[in-house]
């Protein structure tokens, strides 16, 4: 009996990994999370299978299935309600409840285990699994608050010296305790592990601020993955060992690829650390060359080849409609335009992408920042959103600057460059931005979902 | 040690997840990054399966673990739906207009 259940698992792994496959181009991701979930269903069902060969208590049952049923609808229903701008949120809510599940499955099984004198392996799995679990569960949920702006950053001295404190607690107490020299049950062992492990969740989420989160959420998710491989060991399921390990590759790989993408080491992100450095008297010397709505929409009707460069400032403002109302009237006039994006806009690792899909923008038009870069030139107008850091000259030819090293979009190589703004304010790294002085560059202030807007309205009666 | 050799078959096991994993996630374009972590999300719901073997073994008289267990099944799945059915959501939107 047990090997049609291990053939289960078998073709769940391989739906797992064929799902993930699929991911890697848009016609076919659509294809590729269906076979992940029916993946699931698949070990989900066989897993009742295992089991029903045994006599199972009916309340247990009635327990399970009521949890599962509940459980599905509520994130059915979460997963339909939610507007596209707070999908960072929603992710790390839907993270925090896989890692509050790896860790009740520790504590559970610490009661259990109690009794019997179980291998040390076991042991330290069930342990790891439980820590990791719980440092996910509350780093997730107030991750989900700071993106909801529901909780500030709190960088007090503090908060960082408790946090690696406990960190610190976190490692060294399990080692004490399994070299013999601490006299405490197993079951107390978890439970204080994971009350330290709770906390220091939180105050490691604490610190950082609001731009790094991309990072921050591929964590999180990476550590949920993790929890779940350990969670996988400790039964011997391979369906959930392979699960957790993928899910913990695409997270790690994700946030080397968002520091990478800041030019900032992993570990100044989690110190929530940012290199400052005085630049003063900048401001001052540039050229700011004002534009007003009607020049901007003049500017756009002359040129060929249109590029927009968005940034969070765009979600904030809920601009994202706008803008595939003005491609549209572009492209029925002719002209070309293109959405170029930085890896880090957004909130989380590819978010800018889905808020245009949602606005119905060709993901052919979706470009990413190295595929242009090296023909910049070729764009007659470039439309800058709400975004700063990411196309700061500086980056490239200022060694002195906070930014130095982070890969840019060279907007300031195209032809013409108009910078939608509030004000004159810095962006994220408090560095004033080199663009906005150049020959080639206007300035349009204003907010930006009313500006597009009006450019919307002109466009339509020319 | 003795975990370790009791094992071996596992330990290898995760080894080749681990390459396998990257080297198929690697390939993800930038564009897919934000339904490639949710749907990782849902997957990393597997954890589901633990908890639901685990409530299968517990005493049916124990109600403190029975209803943590309950709530462990609760978080799995809501894991499980939410993250797949919000991922499909997300895709649905990538179509390309003919």
């Amino acid at each position: 009996m047990n090997i049609i259940v291990e053939v289960g698992y078998l073709i769940a792994t391989v739906s797992f990994l064929g799902g993930l496959k699929f991911m890697s181009s848009p016609k076919k991701a659509k294809t590729g999370n269906i076979i992940a979930a029916s993946g699931m269903v698949i070990a989900v069902v066989f897993t009742f299978l295992a089991i029903m060969f045994n006599a199972v208590p009916t309340i247990n049952l009635i327990v399970i299935l009521a949890a599962i049923t509940l459980g599905t609808l509520a994130g059915k229903r979460m997963a339909s309600k939610v507007e596209m701008t707070a999908m960072p949120q929603l992710v790390s809510l839907f993270n925090a409840t896989g890692g509050g599940c790896a860790m009740l499955l520790g504590l559970i099984e610490a009661h259990q285990l109690d009794v019997n004198t179980s291998l040390t392996g076991i042991k330290i799995l069930l342990l790891l699994g439980l820590i990791t679990g719980a440092i996910a569960a509350t780093g997730s949920i107030l991750a989900y608050r700071k993106l909801a702006g529901k909780t500030k950053d709190i960088r007090k001295a503090l908060v960082v010296v408790s946090s690696r404190l406990l960190l610190a607690l976190i490692v060294v107490l399990p080692i004490t305790y399994f070299a013999g020299v601490l006299p405490l049950s197993f079951e107390v062992m978890a439970y204080s592990m994971a009350v330290l492990s709770l906390s220091y969740g939180i105050l490691f989420v604490l610190p950082i601020g609001g731009a790094d989160m991309p990072v921050v959420i591929s964590l999180l998710n990476s550590i949920t993955g993790i929890a779940t491989a350990f969670a996988g060991f400790v039964y011997g399921n391979k369906a959930m060992i392979a699960g957790g390990i993928f899910v913990g590759a695409a997270g790690i790989l994700l946030t080397l690829l968002m520091c990478k993408a800041m030019n900032r080491s992993l570990l100044k992100v989690l110190a929530g650390k940012f290199k400052k450095t005085a630049i003063s008297g900048d401001t001052e010397d540039q050229n700011i060359k004002p534009i007003s709505i009607s020049e901007t929409t003049m500017q756009l009707t002359f040129a060929n080849k249109v590029a927009i460069v968005p940034g969070y400032g765009l979600a904030v403002a809920q601009g994202q409609h706008l803008c595939g109302q003005l491609q549209k009237l572009l492209e029925a006039r002719g002209i070309q335009v293109d959405f170029i994006i930085h890896p880090v806009a957004g909130r989380m690792p590819g978010h800018m992408n889905v808020l245009l899909a949602e606005a119905n923008i060709d993901y052919k038009h979706l470009k990413e920042m190295n595929d242009v870069n090296e023909d910049m030139s070729h764009y007659d107008l470039v439309l800058i959103i709400g975004a700063n850091d990411v196309v700061n000259p500086a980056a490239e030819n200022k060694p002195d600057s906070p930014i130095y090293g982070m890969p840019i979009i060279k907007t300031h190589e195209s032809k013409q460059v108009i910078v939608m703004k509030r004000g004159m304010s810095t962006g994220y790294a408090g560095v004033s931005n080199d663009l906005f002085g150049m020959d080639n560059c206007n300035l349009l202030f204003g907010d930006a979902k009313d500006s597009l807007q009006d450019i919307v309205n002109q466009l339509k009666l020319i | 040690m003795e975990f370790i050799q009791n094992n071996l078959e596992l330990v290898y096991f995760v080894i080749f997840c681990i390459f396998i994993g990257i080297e198929v996630i690697a390939n993800v374009p930038a564009i897919l990054h934000t339904p490639l972590m949710s749907g990782a999300n849902a997957i990393s719901g597997v954890i589901m399966l633990g908890a639901v073997i685990m409530l299968f073994q517990i005493p049916p008289t124990n109600y403190l673990l029975l209803c943590l267990g309950g709530i462990a099944v609760f978080l799995g799945a809501l894991n499980i739906s939410g993250g797949f059915f919000v991922t499909g959501r997300m895709l649905k939107m990538f179509n390309t207009k003919k």
